[in-house]
């Protein structure tokens, strides 16, 4: 497409019917403790 | 829903329910403020449109853009449809504890002056974890996690390192009983740095897959805010230290970790700080505190505060490009193999999946909630936990929140910190403001640094 660039796969319906395994980590351990980011989580199941 | 914004040259435009991230041209990105949801794609551009941007751009680049942005909406990349409001709704969500914080130290040798944690008391008296409370904080949670394998656990305070020979103790304790009930253990520990010596950082290095070090940037930012007992500041004495754990972690799998206050907005600096010291893994957060204090963040630093956070994505890249990059906590997003819809929406699991255990085997939903009476679930001693403050956290998601409905960082913060919704509002579905002016901003930020990075491959 000559207008636009998409930077990545837009799957976050598809993980809502396949995640929800739980194994990955509990964000507030990571660093913050004071604040709530997940999207800087990585997914468990992803190689 | 999507958001569009410009940062770093940029036209950026974020679908919100698909998770895709797009650069466009200004003609796709003046376009789409013709557009309103639900979008219906037409067979050509509606004339509205046309008439909008005739003068701006031509009729061929307008024709396309218009059938670019239906080829999006058609594979599902744009104006994508929240379909994630019903299995909120109909979320019949079985949680298992799966982290804990350990508070090994109600005590500390610092008398931080933002200290959420009242400089390691959490409102009640000082005191250590003793190992038998921590061996039973680890059979709980042992028997609380059912199938799930991977439990964390954080040493946290006051100051773990005040209660070193605990930490071992515990540590050793769910090793073994790791093995024999097919556990995985990954363990966390927060630090001062004031005891840190060659000895706990070996055992350290064994043992932690994570270790969050606690400083706040330079040597003047840092001793205004953290110092002894006696007053002193504590740069010099843990600077390098912490330098050294680092290299010795080859410089992965751990945060020097700051605060930023009223004090010290132009932030930036103190995270650029860590950078020239050879830190790779940063964090330096905005301070939460009551408006009563001298050092709080209030409503009148927000412009500040995010012009600060533009700086540093600035300088980041720039950084980034020369070869010298490194990693700032907020500032890191995954956006292909990030977590799922379903962690997205339920957030960091306090009060459910991960909870606090005090220095004396009390459970609290998370850390910041200990010493709040109100918020008691038990004790390890017992191995059971007040299942209706559970069920109360356990059904708080975005969906719960009003704030959140329309907002476009639900997905990435997934709500917000329940503890400061608490807080400052008094109920946990309703999320304390200024973390979420800085939340979007940073988000913003964020995204816009993978877009660069992104492209400049």
């Amino acid at each position: 497409m000559k207008h636009v660039q998409t930077l990545n796969k837009a799957n976050l319906k598809d993980t809502a019917k396949h995640g929800g395994c739980g194994e990955c980590q509990t964000s507030c351990q990571s660093a913050c403790k004071t604040s709530c980011t997940v999207a800087n989580q990585k997914c468990e199941q992803a190689n | 829903m999507i958001h569009k914004y410009k940062q770093l040259g940029l036209n950026i435009v974020m679908d919100i329910y698909s998770g895709a991230v797009h650069v466009v041209d200004d003609v796709m990105y003046d376009m789409l403020d013709y557009i309103l949801e639900p979008f219906t794609p037409e067979t050509v551009c509606p004339d509205f449109i046309k008439e909008g941007l005739k003068d701006k751009y031509s009729k061929e680049d307008i024709e396309e853009s218009y059938n670019e942005i239906c080829s999006l909406f058609r594979n599902g990349q744009l104006f994508t449809d929240d379909c994630y409001a019903e299995i909120a709704e109909n979320w019949n969500k079985q949680s298992v504890v799966k982290a804990l914080c350990i508070h090994i130290a109600h005590d500390c040798n610092l008398r931080c002056k933002y200290c959420f944690a009242d400089t390691g008391e959490y409102h009640g008296s000082r005191g250590f974890m003793n190992l038998e409370t921590g061996k039973k904080a680890i059979d709980f949670v042992i028997n609380n996690s059912q199938n799930r394998r991977n439990i964390e656990i954080d040493y946290f305070g006051g100051e773990p390192l005040m209660n070193f020979d605990v930490v071992k103790g515990i540590t050793e304790y769910a090793k073994e009983q790791g093995k024999l009930h097919d556990k995985n253990f990954r363990f966390t520990i927060t630090t001062n740095g004031i005891l840190l010596n060659d000895e706990i950082k070996e055992y350290i290095n064994e043992n932690m897959s994570n270790v969050v070090l606690s400083v706040d940037g330079t040597k003047e930012t840092n001793d205004r805010m953290r110092y002894r007992v006696d007053g002193s500041g504590t740069y010099d004495a843990i600077m390098p230290k912490f330098i050294d754990l680092a290299n010795s972690r080859n410089q992965d799998n751990y945060y020097v970790r700051g605060t930023f206050t009223a004090f010290n907005t132009d932030f930036a600096k103190d995270v650029l700080h860590f950078a020239d010291l050879g830190f790779k893994q940063t964090s330096v957060e905005p301070v939460v505190a009551p408006e009563t204090e001298d050092y709080a963040l209030t409503d009148k630093h927000i412009d500040e505060v995010c012009r600060e956070y533009e700086n540093l994505t600035e300088e980041y890249v720039k950084r980034y490009d020369e070869g010298k990059g490194f990693n700032f906590f907020h500032f890191m997003v995954d956006l292909d193999q990030g977590p799922c819809a379903i962690k997205r929406l339920s957030g960091c699991g306090a009060g459910h999946e991960y909870l606090a255990v005090a220095a004396n085997g009390d459970i609290y939903p998370c850390h910041q909630f200990v010493g709040n009476e109100k918020f008691l679930m038990g004790n390890v001693a017992d191995g059971k936990i007040d299942m209706e403050i559970s069920k109360k956290f356990e059904r708080s998601n975005v969906y719960t929140k009003e704030k959140c409905k329309n907002c476009f960082a639900k997905f990435y913060c997934s709500g917000g910190c329940s503890a400061n919704a608490y807080n400052f509002n008094g109920d946990i579905n309703e999320p304390y403001e200024l973390a979420c002016v800085f939340e979007k901003k940073r988000l913003e930020c964020a995204i816009a640094i993978e877009a660069h990075k992104k492209l400049s491959i």
